[in-house]
């Protein structure tokens, strides 16, 4: 088995040769290690990589020889968002403000990785604090997009889904507040799911906009993500907003939609909001053609409306900025992270640290949020926005009457260049246009390849959305249609990317 | 049109804690303004009837048992502080001199 065979397996294959003793995880980590170091000088998907995966990987090796029951993705790596808390690595979401801080605690979901056995491979970049649609906004220099380098791999989450992409790591970690797992999906040809808002514990997750971030699995095919899904979800007490339901088996589900006929009279919402303007015409060619295509597998089309939607973005840039002024806060140069050296009161010091420790998108949405919530403008600006979120939760609902799952593209465009849209902000905020009425809802939302645009030859994604607690939905959907599209095209999209250059002195994990 | 200023985006500043540069100022006010110009677009449809919501899936509790968990050692919570005397997070002079 050559090492570029380890970096090209799904999580699932992986976890499988791994169960047989076909490889070991020392060969599975090292391989993707390898990987890293040939392709991440170019991708630049890692803010960090860790020194102690073959470590770990070493000891699941270990147990296994000595006949120890593993859980099925024991050993398997994965890379994690660096918005995530990790007792053995650097957490900095992006900014240099916590530039080194190593946090006293693991988020819960990284807790629940290790307890699985998976490997963590280091920590990926992304906008800072998780605010942009690009990672131009990392305050350690952005992502490029594995199929063109020039462009953007999305946002915020753009360094999980180009290591997937990259072939760097099988499996990510995300957070999605307004479309942070999904756009970078859409706009690399992979695979995300923003969960159920509650589903997936946010203890240890550096807090944007606590009432829309949501932690979801990153990865090149759908039941990879169901199975990362079903080792991080679940019911934590350490998090008051946490849905304490039992859940069904994500992965279950995407094998149901492997073997079975999910398709057949599944009633398919076309949201007729989400799309039109502003929509590349490749998007919408591939678009059209997915649905005809689930037609033709026996889905019933319908279209519905979400007439609110078009008021998501306005309430969304409310709702976000004021939480977000909030919980940033805490960055007050006493307890961790930055403090300038200035002389002065403690607030002198405060005030020039977070000058100096938060780029221009951070403090732009702090004085928006501020304004948002200030004294007289309350009602008008934060007031209404939470009345539009009730509205398009009642959009939601009406059009869940109608249609099983509704649909939409991931992401309006193709993969746009760098610099393009970093001058405006408003324009960069509507690259999140198809996303973020699931946010500001609760329900779960899931992107999936979809096919290249015929203009440029770059991926374009396909949006599920399920109601609130029907996760289990979207991966039995999800894998069906993924099946179907691979069926058209005779390979996943994802092998069909370019192949990177590899650094010099290194030969892309082969040893 | 909104009430963008530099004044207020030099008051809204202050209350934030952060230091802006005049120049930061200048730059936000143009583009605050047009970003609240466009999200005011809210108040079209936010009528008096229609309920705030502030969290997607209605929860009630959440409250745990009130028993002591785990907590952070002292030694564990002053490790990423940027200045601490063992016991405590040390900070400069909390009142100036004209206070």
């Amino acid at each position: 088995m050559s090492a570029a065979d380890l970096t090209r397996a799904t999580a699932a294959d992986l976890a499988h040769r791994l169960s047989t003793g076909e490889v070991s995880s020392v060969e599975v980590t090292q391989a993707h290690l390898d990987r890293i170091a040939a392709v991440d000088g170019d991708v630049h998907a890692f803010l960090h990589v860790s020194e102690h995966a073959l470590d770990t990987a070493r000891q699941v090796d270990a147990d296994r020889a000595a006949g120890l029951a593993l859980p099925e993705l024991a050993g398997v790596p994965i890379a994690i968002k660096d918005v995530l808390c990790t007792l053995d690595m650097p957490s900095t979401s992006g900014s240099k403000i916590l530039e080194g801080w190593v946090p006293p605690y693991d988020a819960t979901v990284v807790a629940r990785l290790r307890a699985a056995r998976m490997v963590p491979l280091g920590k990926t970049n992304m906008d800072e604090f998780a605010m942009g649609s690009s990672t131009e906004h990392s305050a350690y220099g952005p992502t490029k997009n594995p199929w063109d380098l020039e462009r953007i791999p999305g946002g915020s989450g753009g360094g999980s889904a180009a290591a997937v992409a990259a072939f760097e790591a099988p499996v990510a970690l995300g957070s999605d507040t307004g479309g942070s797992i999904r756009q970078p999906g859409a706009v690399t040809g992979t695979v995300g799911v923003k969960p159920t808002y509650g589903g997936v514990s946010r203890y240890g997750a550096i807090a944007l906009a606590s009432s829309l971030d949501q932690v979801g699995p990153v990865s090149r095919t759908v039941l990879d993500a169901a199975l990362v899904h079903d080792v991080i979800g679940g019911h934590d007490p350490r998090d008051a907003t946490s849905i304490p339901d039992q859940w069904p088996s994500m992965a279950e589900a995407a094998r149901r939609g492997l073997t079975g006929d999910a398709l057949k009279g599944l009633r398919v919402g076309v949201v007729r909001e989400l799309e039109g303007d502003g929509f590349q015409s490749g998007v919408k060619q591939r678009y059209h053609e997915t649905l005809d295509l689930l037609a033709g597998a026996g889905a019933e089309i319908v279209e519905v409306s979400c007439p609110h939607f078009e008021y998501a973005v306005a309430a969304y840039y409310l709702i976000l900025p004021a939480e977000a002024s909030s919980n940033l806060a805490k960055f007050d140069s006493v307890r961790f992270g930055l403090r300038a050296n200035v002389t002065g009161t403690v607030e002198d010091v405060m005030g020039a640290t977070r000058e100096a420790g938060f780029g221009p998108e951070v403090k732009r949405r702090i004085i928006l949020g501020t304004y948002a919530l200030s004294a007289g403008y309350y009602d008008a600006y934060y007031g209404s926005a939470q009345k539009v979120r009730t509205l398009i939760q009642q959009d939601f609902d009406a059009a869940f009457e109608q249609a099983d799952i509704l649909v939409s593209p991931s992401a309006p465009t193709t993969a746009f260049k760098f610099g393009e849209k970093l001058a405006d902000p408003l324009a960069m905020y509507l690259n999140d246009v198809t996303t973020i009425p699931a946010n500001l809802a609760g329900v779960p939302g899931m992107g999936l390849p979809m096919g290249l645009a015929p203009e440029d030859g770059l991926p374009t994604g396909l949006q599920l959305m399920a109601p609130a607690r029907h996760d289990a939905r979207l991966y039995e959907v999800g894998a069906a249609i993924e099946q179907l599209l691979e069926g058209q095209w005779g390979q996943p999209l994802w092998s069909q990317a370019p192949a990177l250059a590899t650094a010099l002195g290194s030969n892309g994990g082969a040893r | 049109m909104s009430e963008i200023t530099p004044e207020r985006v030099a008051h809204l500043a202050m209350l934030a804690r952060i230091a802006l540069t005049d120049d930061e100022i200048q730059k936000l006010t143009g583009e605050l303004g047009a970003i609240v110009d466009s999200v005011a677009k809210v108040q079209q449809v936010a009528t008096p009837d229609v309920v705030a919501t502030s969290h997607p899936i209605p929860l009630t509790g959440g409250m745990r048992p009130d028993v002591v968990g785990e907590t952070l050692t002292t030694e564990q919570a002053l490790a990423g502080a940027p200045d601490h005397d063992g016991s405590r997070f040390r900070v400069t002079a909390i009142l100036g001199e004209e206070q």
